[in-house]
């Protein structure tokens, strides 16, 4: 059953981020994009950690592509598809495809896990409390990239005042 | 319960795919989304194993969370940058700026 | 696991039946108060007291002539009303009507229902750019960024309830509500987030694009903004959604802050639909007294006003509970 629904979600994802990459459209890339997150939304949640997979729809899916929306229609007009590739596209598709084939043959032969997985807990308030105790100082610094990146897009994106 | 390697051949793909448009893509938005695309399929191996190691104590989630912190920050300011550029350049193809090259 | 499967179809398909009809008559309900309010008679001719009304206007809507426009780009043009229409749905899995009347208790279901709201935006984004209309793509971007901008102080104007119940699940959040304080007043948590509560009603009124915020259509400077290119089922599904989504945001509302189904005498879910109800009316009034923001005071009042009050909102609730604990 799990079995299934992994297969099932994978597909999706794995065939949504290649449109994502392939379409000529960059709108339409960007809606493959909504529907991959979702996808990966979705293994987070067979992975029994619910509390990243609604994380991952309500930032990635509700802020960040939003934005690229957003820069998407400030930068570009409807069905523009001039020459969206560039012109490394073979040696590219080789080098992608060479790492992704070492990349799958070590995780299905290198990785051995000794023991059982443990049995799954509710992870929302272990989560809260190891943000909050173990993991506090990149947490604190996490706050301030946040906000550096804030004040930073604000300068870069604003027009300047002659 | 489905092996781990299923979740890591599955971050290995969408990896590879985010790679191959982060190479191949010529509009910068276009690379943006290939880069988090590449960014999910990290996510995707961090959370597999917090769930299937033994004794793990979900520090996998933690930093899952910490990569998603610093995917929004990036995109905010990766967007800033791509609207200054379609300002300066009226264009947004990475390879027609190149007023610093030689 | 059959009789689970069975008894789910079984919730699903009376919580959207009732949902949609819902929808129906509060189109009914909308124009009848706004009639009332400026001193006419709103619908009725098609039926008592235009009771048909609804069922008159969804047959004009099938009936009319889809147009789709030349340059519009077809598949994104067909998929937005979609978009726009289905998390409106799907808010409602998670809201409890009553005691063990939920649909599915997720314990992350606040972030559910979150994650699930800001998917509309897409809808409306989308249709403004797939029109290829200068009205629909000022539209679509105005709404993008009203709603990404009031999303933040919406967000944080609930995290004061959560801190206080200490769970995401929205059924416990409606158990933590019962009883009373000094036995007269109930355990709302509008009583002591009543700051949160204010917020979040601004808040939740700009997300759904209603007046005083509905800068999104503004018929009078945008010609209807992201949907002046649709016609016919397609105008129809964004309609419904921005009815069902008040219906969902009311029902929040009443879960969060007005203790969902609890209540003496009357059975929980004649509370549960009475509270929705009161929320619905004050949207309905809101609407039909305040005037329009300008563009720019919406965006000072979002950012300036609300974001700041929110998030003193939460501090002042973390420092209360460590002090009371």
């Amino acid at each position: 059953m799990q079995a299934v629904f992994f297969f099932v979600v994978a597909a999706f994802t794995v065939a949504t981020a290649l449109l994502v990459v392939t379409r000529p459209n960059i709108v339409h890339s960007a809606v493959a994009l909504i529907f991959s997150f979702c996808g990966v939304a979705g293994i987070y949640v067979l992975l029994d950690a619910e509390f990243l997979g609604a994380v991952q729809v309500l930032i990635y899916v509700g802020g960040i592509t939003i934005l690229l929306l957003f820069a998407i229609m400030l930068t570009t007009r409807i069905a523009t598809r001039v020459d969206v590739f560039n012109e490394q596209m073979g040696l590219s598709a080789l080098i992608a495809g060479g790492i992704t084939a070492i990349l799958v043959y070590a995780s299905l032969t290198g990785i051995q896990i000794a023991g059982e997985a443990p049995a799954p807990v509710e992870t929302t308030p272990a989560l809260g409390r190891l943000l909050m105790t173990t993991h506090v100082l990149p947490f604190e610094l996490i706050s301030i990239l946040l906000l550096a990146a804030m004040v930073g897009a604000i300068i870069l994106a604003r027009r300047e005042k002659e | 319960m489905i092996p781990v390697s299923y979740y890591l051949v599955l971050g290995a793909v969408l990896f590879g795919i985010g790679m191959f448009g982060v190479l191949t893509r010529r509009n910068a938005i276009a690379i943006l989304m290939a880069v988090e695309l590449m960014l999910n399929a990290v996510n995707v191996n961090f959370i597999a194993f917090s769930r299937y190691l033994p004794n793990s104590t979900l520090d996998g989630q933690v930093f899952a969370i910490f990569v998603i912190a610093v995917a929004a920050a990036e995109a905010a300011v990766g967007l800033a940058i791509v609207l200054g550029l379609y300002r300066n350049f009226h264009t947004v193809n990475v390879d027609e700026i190149n007023l610093m090259k030689w | 696991m059959m009789g689970f499967l069975l008894a789910a179809v079984f919730k699903i398909a009376l919580v959207m039946g009732l949902v949609l009809l819902a929808v129906a008559y509060l189109t009914l309900l909308e124009r009848k108060v706004i009639g009332d309010i400026q001193v006419r008679f709103g619908p009725s001719r098609v039926g008592p007291f235009g009771l048909l009304q609804p069922i008159a206007d969804g047959i004009k809507l099938l009936f009319k002539e889809d147009i789709v426009p030349t340059n519009a780009d077809r598949f994104i043009f067909i998929f937005a009303p979609a978009v726009s229409f289905i998390p409106a749905l799907i808010v409602f899995a998670v809201i409890p009507f009553g005691p063990s009347f939920v649909i599915t208790d997720i314990n992350v279901g606040l972030l559910y229902v979150f994650a699930v709201g800001s998917l509309g935006v897409y809808g409306i984004v989308l249709a403004g750019w797939a029109s290829n209309s200068k009205y629909s793509l000022l539209g679509g971007l105005r709404s993008a960024a009203q709603m990404v901008s009031y999303e933040l102080s919406l967000g944080l104007s609930v995290l004061g309830v959560v801190m206080m119940t200490g769970s995401l699940s929205l059924v416990d959040i409606v158990e933590a509500q019962g009883g009373n304080w000094y036995g007269i007043f109930p355990k709302w948590n509008v009583i002591p987030q009543f700051l949160g509560f204010v917020i979040f009603m601004i808040s939740s009124n700009a997300e759904l694009n209603r007046a005083p915020f509905d800068l999104p259509e503004a018929e009078t400077e945008l010609v209807a903004g992201f949907h002046t290119e649709y016609s016919s089922m397609k105008f129809a599904m964004f309609f419904l959604a921005e009815y069902a989504n008040m219906i969902a945001v009311s029902a929040l509302a009443t879960t969060l802050f007005l203790g969902g189904w609890q209540g003496p005498l009357l059975p929980p879910v004649v509370w549960f639909l009475l509270k929705v109800f009161g929320f619905i009316f004050l949207f309905i009034w809101v609407r039909a007294t305040l005037p329009r923001f300008r563009y720019d005071q919406l965006m000072g009042f979002g950012w300036k006003v609300l974001l700041p009050l929110a998030l003193a909102n939460v501090m002042f609730t973390a420092a209360a509970i460590l002090i009371l604990a």
